[in-house]
């Protein structure tokens, strides 16, 4: 099982803060799991993607493996 | 004196300004900004989410470089989570030097970073429903001048 978790507005995109994927999975894969919108706001380039709490530099390059929890973080507000 | 909070209810920044005043004794000078929810353009609630792995981290990354940007002898980070009301406190920064211009600095460049540049999401609840926000331009300028 992989956890995903949203943030922010892509949380309303993807119509919960989190979703579970059953199985290990490339960048491709994970994609193509998801509804088309959320996966076109996962891969836009103002999200970050961090796994299990480390963000990532190279979103496409992530492999999510059985445990893993994958988080999608889109511009930030705070103050 | 360095203490990095998120709190998920309401607190009242003078319990944690007099101590942290307190405890940094043989100070110079103490600055401290507290944000509050605005109740301008029909703003009813305001709501801060966060990533647990991410944002108290962040916010220690954060202290850890205006210590080593600014002369400071105590930092106090205080940052909501959670639902909150017009009036209530979102944030305090204060900090503690022996010269002032380290203290203004330093609470003037964690804000920025506060803002614009720290894993928080917020939204507002107006009569029409619930609205993300995002850093505006300006927002963008201020963190920009830190380099």
């Amino acid at each position: 099982m992989i956890r995903l978790v949203f943030l922010g507005k892509l949380a309303d995109v993807a119509g919960g803060d989190t979703l579970e994927l059953p199985a290990a999975c490339d960048w491709a894969g994970l994609l193509a799991a998801l509804p088309a919108a959320l996966a076109e706001a996962v891969t836009a380039s103002s999200t970050k993607v961090a796994v299990n709490g480390a963000l990532v530099a190279d979103k496409s390059g992530i492999v999510a493996r059985h445990g893993d929890e994958v988080a999608f973080l889109p511009p930030v507000s705070g103050g | 004196m360095r203490d990095i909070r998120l709190l998920d209810r309401m607190f009242i920044p003078g319990t944690l300004i007099g101590p942290f005043t307190q405890a940094n004794p043989g100070l110079g000078g103490v600055c401290t900004f507290v944000g509050e929810v605005r109740a301008d353009q029909g703003v009813e609630a305001l709501e801060l989410s966060h990533y647990e792995p991410l944002t108290l981290p962040g916010m220690h990354e954060l202290a850890d470089r205006a210590f080593a940007r600014f002369d400071l002898m105590g930092l106090l980070m205080v940052h909501r989570v959670a639902l909150m009301q017009p009036g209530e406190p979102i944030v305090c920064v204060s900090a503690a030097a022996l010269h002032r211009r380290d203290a203004i600095d330093a609470v003037d460049f964690c804000m920025d970073h506060l803002k614009s540049a720290a894993w928080f999401w917020k939204r507002e609840k107006r009569a029409d429903g619930w609205h993300w926000i995002e850093p505006c331009a300006a927002d963008h300028a201020d963190l920009a001048r830190w380099g």
